[in-house]
């Protein structure tokens, strides 16, 4: 086997291993703290290699993609109380055309904001966040508005319950890992890095980069919505501050920022370290606001001690200790270094 | 309907607070190129400071700007070096993440501080009112008014009256071209971001005056204040003003003639009404990089 | 039929008049400089054909088709090609994924078809073996030396196969030995059928490459012919001694 086959078994191999323990989790960690915590760790997985498709690749950095998480909420909600289906595992068939609504909704935003560049999109994208929270609250006919919108509740035991849930977020996750990685490797994927890189270049090569845009983006918010979908359902019950939460929208950001923005896995990596994470430090000091302050201590060590995120910094020292010279990746030179952010498309 | 009239009234009142927190935030965005979306804390964090000194000191809280600008801009210097300026790579993207990250940092603290109980500044004379047509309007919205007034006065004079405004001014067009002819950006950025601090002082205290407010205040806060300077244009500080002049005044007739609900709801509609048509805003530059 | 014809194009910047009533054409198949002082319009005509200004009046025709008005991309899809005065790649793409980012035809069929991918990369290669840096495929943009971006930049907006390619200045910042590559390059390439319109200053560069010289001075045309006829015109020698 040549050096690179090996390399792609091994990965391969790897891969294959981290998903069948990811299923196995309920098996062995059967309480529900644990798989409350499996629960949420691997929505925001999910939640952070979607965000990753549009914010990483193309580089427009969304701060309102709660807005989609909470659509998809109120979308699956509407649809299981309007069709009257009952508690269950059907439900979960009603994720997807959750997904399809969103689509709609983010045509309809996507199309505005991708109006503008950098730093009136991330504006404009806030902005549509709290026109839509505030349509949750005020159309009290349709969304209940501040009381609320209840979900059915399934009648699954106690130990049994989160269980169904993980694996509709597993799979979730799964598909936007799938998603992101064929992205990727295709030549969609290598238009919107050139975005990225340089907008007006990339025109000037021909790529129809407000298509592309658009479509990154939507496909972006579709899986936020399903996912967001899933969550409406675990919980129960929805209001619009708490589903269009900013913080939310704002913590997929900081994972994928962690992990390194525009891989594949820094998203992942992102999501494994920071939900725990969270999810501690708000059962142990959510009450006061000290949280909000360790939050923030976090989100700025992060940003300014590992400004490209921990997949990159890592991918480096192996690079570097494999070729063992001070060199960094072909065609050394320390504006290699600095230019280093995204791996970029590698051959399959 | 004297309702309207009051409403357009009250609209300018408000509109020239949002202007003068605007200004400062379109400030900072056209010197360094970043999106301060810790803004809304500052004020807010400008609005508890009087609150503190007004409770144990009893001072009138336009009194304590006295103190309370200068210490704020001293904070705004002290931010833009510690954070803002070792930002490498992405900076507009990563000084998003990070000015939220302070904006958050500020709210635990105050309501660590404070609590989350909501709180409102009250001056001896909050009550006394100067009649105008058919209705009155409260002294503190005026003095509010003048203030803002006389603080944006003051940030014209400086922008271009001062050798230090031209520099603000050069480093906002150019910023290599700026560097070239020997101004300091590092110290212009930073010295600038401490002015953009110290106006939302300022707006605290008016701001604090005219509403209730707790350490969650500022993200409704903040995102109006950005849906302004996008109306405006990035960076443009008449665009600033014109702006918070639009969206006060019709989301205060708004409220009155259709419902307080869906007052803020108009103010972003108008947003996207604009950005639809001019995505860069009534006074900013077109976007379209120049090859 | 003219490959290209630009019809008196005129464009105003705030107070300042770039280009006044400027008509030029480039025949199929034909090198043609464009050249002038300083602040004579030459990147301007440039963006307005190539999407990334508006005109305020006149045409642009290409294949007596006009295209004044249409984006960038839709420009770069019909067959015109262009190059930066500094020359833009993307820094942290590879070489090899430069040449695979233009895109011919922005079908769905062409962005994911495993087939056309691998025909693609092969071509690539062989562009970057053309221009000798098939060497670099695999490092990133940002690290190439400012010649092999400049050949980098040449040999991917090659990829679609455009018919007419707009050069800026592809002799800025170049050592003599290269630039004898690049002039090199551009002859094969025109050999095989890609017609040029070069914006450039280094006039002995221009007079060994090109068929006919078009002089643009305030905005307008002042003269057009061969090099050397162009060489001796007395109205040129004036607008760039004078100028």
């Amino acid at each position: 086997m040549t050096p690179a086959r090996r390399t792609s078994a091994l990965k391969g191999g790897a891969l294959l291993v981290v998903v069948v323990l990811a299923l196995l989790v309920p098996v062995f960690a059967a309480d529900p703290a644990t798989t409350n915590i499996a629960v949420f760790t691997t929505m925001y997985v999910g939640l952070a290699t979607a965000w990753n498709i549009m914010g990483g690749y193309t580089g427009y950095i969304s701060l309102g993609h709660a807005a989609f998480f909470g659509f998809g909420s109120y979308a699956l909600g509407l649809l299981l109380a309007h069709l009257g289906i009952a508690a269950g595992y059907t439900p979960f068939l009603f994720v997807p055309v959750a997904g399809i609504l969103t689509v709609v909704i983010a045509l309809a935003i996507g199309w505005i904001a991708l109006r503008t560049r950098a730093a009136t999109f991330v504006i404009v994208t806030i902005s549509c966040m709290f026109i839509l929270q505030l349509l949750a609250e005020n159309l009290v006919g349709l969304t209940g508005g501040g009381s609320g919108l209840s979900f059915p509740v399934p009648t699954w035991s106690g130990d049994f319950f989160n269980t169904p849930y993980y694996y509709a977020m597993l799979v979730l996750a799964l598909v936007g890992l799938a998603v992101s990685a064929g992205i990727r490797r295709s030549k969609f994927g290598l238009g919107l890095l050139a975005i990225r890189d340089d907008e007006d270049k990339a025109l000037a090569v021909g790529v129809p980069a407000r298509g592309f845009k658009l479509t990154a983006f939507v496909i972006s918010a579709a899986l936020v919505g399903m996912i967001g979908a899933v969550y409406g359902y675990y919980v129960t019950y929805i209001y619009p501050q708490f589903v269009i939460d900013p913080l939310v929208g704002l913590s997929m950001v900081l994972m994928v920022f962690l992990g390194g923005l525009g891989t594949l896995w820094g998203p992942v990596v992102g999501a494994l370290i920071l939900e725990p994470a969270q999810l501690w430090l708000s059962y142990n000091f959510g009450a006061s606001r000290l949280y909000l302050v360790f939050y923030a201590a976090v989100f700025l060590v992060v940003i300014l001690l590992l400004p490209r995120g921990i997949v990159p910094s890592v991918t480096d020292l192996v690079v570097r200790w494999r070729h063992g010279s001070a060199a960094g990746p072909a065609g050394g030179s320390s504006e290699t270094r600095e230019a280093l952010a995204a791996p970029g498309v590698r051959s399959p | 309907m004297t309702l309207v009239p009051q409403a357009i009234i009250l609209g300018i009142l408000t509109g020239g607070v949002y202007a003068l927190m605007a200004s400062g935030l379109t400030l900072i965005f056209g010197v360094m190129r970043i999106i301060n979306v810790g803004h809304g804390a500052l004020v807010i964090l400008g609005a508890y400071l009087s609150f503190a000194l007004l409770r144990s000191l009893h001072i009138d809280p336009f009194l304590s700007l006295v103190v309370t600008m200068p210490a704020m801009f001293v904070l705004g210097v002290v931010m833009q070096v510690v954070f803002v300026r070792p930002l490498k790579g992405d900076r507009e993207a990563l000084s998003v993440l990070v000015t939220y990250a302070l904006a958050l940092g500020i709210e635990g603290l105050l309501g660590f501080f404070f609590t989350n109980n909501y709180q409102q500044l009250n001056a001896w004379y909050e009550t006394a009112s100067i009649p105008l047509f058919n209705f009155r309007i409260a002294y503190v919205y005026v003095f509010g008014f003048a203030l803002c007034l006389a603080i944006l006065g003051g940030i014209f004079w400086m922008l271009y009256r001062t050798t230090f405004g031209r520099a603000i001014r050069a480093t906002m067009l150019n910023r290599t071209a700026a560097q070239l002819v020997g101004v300091d950006v590092d110290r212009v950025s930073a010295l600038a971001f401490g002015v953009g601090v110290a106006t939302a002082a300022a707006g605290g205290v008016v701001f604090g005056i005219t509403n209730v407010f707790n350490p969650g205040s500022h993200y409704d806060l903040i995102s109006r204040l950005l849906t302004i300077i996008v109306l405006g244009g990035l960076g443009s500080l008449r665009g600033a003003i014109v702006g918070a002049m639009v969206m006060l005044i019709s989301t205060d007739v708004t409220a009155v003639v259709i419902s307080p609900v869906w007052a803020s709801f108009v103010f972003f509609v108008i947003l996207i009404g604009v950005l639809v048509v001019r995505p860069q805003g009534l006074y900013g530059i077109t976007v379209r990089d120049r090859a | 039929m003219s490959l290209l014809e630009v019809d008196n194009l005129s464009k105003k910047f705030g107070g300042v008049t770039a280009l006044d009533g400027c008509t030029l054409s480039v025949e199929p198949g034909n090198i043609t400089a464009l050249i002038g002082p300083n602040g004579s319009g030459k990147t301007t005509v440039f963006n307005l054909i190539t999407g990334f200004a508006s005109r305020d009046s006149g045409d642009v025709r290409f294949q007596a088709r006009s295209i004044a008005g249409l984006s960038p991309d839709r420009i770069y899809g019909l067959g015109i090609a262009r190059t930066f005065q500094l020359a833009r790649i993307f820094p942290r793409l590879t070489a090899l994924e430069n040449m695979l980012v233009p895109v011919r035809r922005a079908g769905l069929r062409g962005l994911f078809s495993r087939g056309q991918w691998h025909e693609e990369k092969s071509r690539a290669m062989e562009m970057l073996t053309f221009m000798d840096i098939s060497h670099v495929a695999a490092s990133l943009g940002g690290s190439l030396s400012y010649g092999q971006r400049k050949l980098l930049e040449l040999a991917a907006v090659m990829m679609a196969r455009p018919q007419l390619v707009l050069l800026d200045e592809p002799a800025g910042g170049v050592n003599p030995a290269l630039l004898e590559r690049i002039g090199e390059h551009i002859r094969e390439l025109n050999q095989q059928g890609v017609a040029f319109l070069l914006v450039e200053h280094n006039m002995p560069f221009v007079m060994g490459l090109c068929h006919d010289v078009v002089v643009l001075h305030r905005g307008t045309v002042i003269a057009r012919g061969t090099p050397s006829a162009v060489r001796e015109n007395p109205v040129v020698l004036d607008a760039y001694l004078g100028a």
